[in-house]
């Protein structure tokens, strides 16, 4: 199976003139379709500079990026906008969804900025479809600031979906969550990751790592640890578990 | 559908920040106002300019008398005393094109009327004059060429010697006096107001020319001659034979000194109107630096909004927006400010236009091709002014911009 990632030798130098930082120092791996990886480390452990690496957001200093078969490390900004456009599809920590514009529009931005030209009908439908699979449908014409912060880390999702991307990347999407949130959008990954779609995330927490299938552990620009993770979390369990704690204690009928 | 989606996407953002998308037209708005109130009303001088010059009289000739050089000593214009009466009637008889002559002379003199007196100017003329002039009477009649022939003392009064001579009204048939002679008032001219230069034109007498100068200049030369050629003649060339026919009668010998000038309207109405041409033009210029600081205040919100919006800019970079994308964006953005504020800017300065014309009386023209010109200039300005921010945005790197604050 060719894998949708694979990551050769690759290396990041920020050079600010005097002092060169090496936040990546040479990363290979490879990444299969199917797959729902975490990617973890303190901060400065160079997992940020790889995800915006991955994310076709930035260029490496050297190494090759194959993503889906084709080199992308040395492309352009508009051949990379047109890359993240197709193949590509994120998820922020603070969800970046475009203030004073409904969830719907939010979904239907990616299509805006594609190549195929879709009908309105079209572009319509399909964001509707993706926000029905995060379960937001009923809220399509909600502003952000109207969504809690689970239903607009949702929203964003749906975004992330709507041009059929071949990798889902994720830079801590549960981040600004509480638990139960953090666990119900977990949930939302694993049913995407279900359906087929390969997924990367950065995540400094561990429990959440715990719903991931494989883990990958980063320390000073390099790959320290790389293990498939036997006995996963599953979010739905969890939630029905937090559900039975609730009850049990009269927070919730 | 890229491109339509990018004008959707700027008509949104112009729609959700109502109140400052009106502001900062408001700068283009006053601008373009500006300009075309001002042109409007300096085109409106100058139309006024050239009616007053053409209400001198059509195809008019003036022939003044030249100066002469006498051992040295140069008299002024006038001192000539060449151009006499036969000169003048030679002109009539032997000049072709010519509808009209009216030989002039000019002087002033104390009038009295109704125990009341006024100092004014007393002009002699042919029976032509009004003719030449264009200047109707509001009340009785010219004198005729039967009064020039017989040196008749009869005269035609303008408004102001009514106002000040016979304040009750009714002046025609009666007597005035001019230098203890009497003259028959048989009309009054109608009110042509003051001239370009401040002159009152409604403040003279005129008489027979035969008259004048039998009586008042005794003299036997002419100041002028008003001269009026048949439409649609070539004035230069009647000019030309005028001076020709007073070169020979003159006997002006080739490269001698003329002691007569001819002069045409034309060239009258050229020094009029580049006054007021030029003051069009400074008008203009004060309106377009207005214009100039619309756009500048484009600019500067423009500037703010890129900022304000730079997650915005990441955002859309990361769901596949190119930089000519959000460039794109942008100028439409101060474009649609710029040209919205130029419409806008046309029907207010259309609006104070009439507004000072109808209150204070200044004409005023609306020219079609200055408002077009002020809307084209203005989308000139949302582009020039709009392309700096707008390529601000394009140039943002996508992962500074998302982690903006």
């Amino acid at each position: 199976m060719q894998p949708v990632v694979q990551l050769n030798n690759i290396q990041k130098i920020y050079d600010s003139g005097e002092v060169k930082v090496h936040a990546v120092r040479g990363v290979s791996t490879q990444i299969l379709p199917g797959e729902f990886v975490a990617l973890m480390g303190a901060s400065g452990s160079g997992k940020s500079t790889l995800m915006n690496l991955l994310g076709c957001l930035d260029r490496p200093t050297s190494g090759t990026y194959l993503l889906d078969g084709v080199d992308v490390s040395g492309l352009n900004r508009d051949q990379l906008a047109d890359i993240r456009n197709k193949k590509l599809g994120f998820v922020f920590q603070g969800f970046n969804l475009l203030s004073r514009t409904t969830a719907l529009e939010n979904t239907e931005l990616p299509m805006l900025y594609g190549s195929r030209n879709l009908s309105r009908k079209t572009i319509h439908e399909r964001a509707m479809h993706c926000l029905d699979i995060v379960g937001l449908s009923q809220r399509a014409d909600h502003f952000p600031s109207q969504l809690s912060g689970g239903q607009q880390q949702r929203a964003a999702i749906a975004r992330a979906l709507v041009n059929e991307p071949q990798v889902l990347l994720a830079d801590e999407p549960t981040g600004n969550l509480d638990t139960k949130t953090s666990i119900e959008v977990m949930g939302v990954f694993q049913k995407l990751n279900n359906e087929g779609i390969t997924i990367v995330m950065v995540t400094h927490e561990l429990d959440i790592a715990r719903y991931c299938k494989r883990n990958i552990i980063l320390r000073d620009g390099l790959i320290v640890s790389d293990v498939q993770i036997k006995d996963r979390l599953i979010a739905e369990e969890e939630i029905k578990h937090i559900k039975e704690q609730e009850s049990a204690a009269k927070l919730t009928a | 559908m890229r491109i339509i989606a990018t004008f959707i996407v700027a008509f949104g953002a112009l729609r959700r920040n109502k109140m400052r998308s009106i502001l900062t037209a408001l700068g283009i708005i006053i601008g373009v106002g500006a300009v075309i109130a001002m042109v409007s009303i300096g085109d409106g001088a100058k139309s006024q300019v050239e009616a007053q010059v053409a209400s001198l009289g059509q195809n008019i000739i003036l022939v003044f008398a030249g100066s002469i050089n006498s051992g040295g000593q140069r008299s002024g214009y006038g001192g000539a005393g060449t151009l006499t009466i036969k000169d003048a009637e030679a002109i009539k008889a032997e000049i072709r094109d010519i509808q009209a002559v009216s030989p002039e002379v000019v002087g002033g003199a104390q009038v009295f009327a109704n125990g009341l007196n006024w100092g004014t100017r007393i002009r002699g003329e042919s029976e032509d004059y009004l003719m030449i002039r264009q200047w109707p009477l509001s009340e009785g009649s010219m004198f005729t060429d039967q009064d020039v022939k017989s040196d008749a003392k009869v005269c035609i009064i303008g408004q102001t010697i009514v106002n000040n001579l016979f304040p009750e009204g009714d002046a025609v048939g009666k007597t005035i006096r001019i230098r203890n002679l009497p003259f028959k008032v048989l009309g009054i001219l109608s009110s042509k107001g003051f001239s370009i230069q401040g002159n009152d034109q409604d403040d003279m007498v005129v008489i027979p020319y035969t008259s004048a100068m039998k009586r008042f200049s005794r003299q036997t030369y002419l100041a002028v001659v008003n001269v009026q050629a048949v439409p649609n003649a070539s004035i230069p060339l009647v000019e030309l034979d005028i001076a020709n026919l007073l070169h020979a009668r003159h006997h002006i010998a080739e490269g001698r000194d003329d002691d007569f000038n001819v002069r045409d309207q034309q060239e009258i109405a050229d020094a009029a109107t580049a006054t007021t041409r030029t003051m069009t033009f400074l008008l203009g210029a004060i309106a377009c630096v207005s214009l100039v600081v619309g756009g500048i205040g484009i600019m500067n919100i423009m500037l703010v909004s890129v900022t304000e919006r730079t997650r915005e800019i990441g955002i859309r970079m990361a769901v596949g927006a190119h930089g000519s994308d959000i460039l794109t964006q942008f100028l439409i953005e101060s474009v649609v400010l710029s040209l919205t504020g130029g419409l806008l800017g046309i029907a207010i300065g259309i609006l104070t236009a009439k507004t000072l014309s109808h209150f204070n009386h200044w004409p005023t023209v609306i020219s079609p091709s200055v408002s077009m010109i002020a809307f084209l200039f203005s989308g000139a300005v949302g582009v020039f002014f709009g392309y700096y921010p707008a390529l601000k945005a394009a140039r943002l790197d996508p992962i500074d911009a998302l982690r903006f604050e």
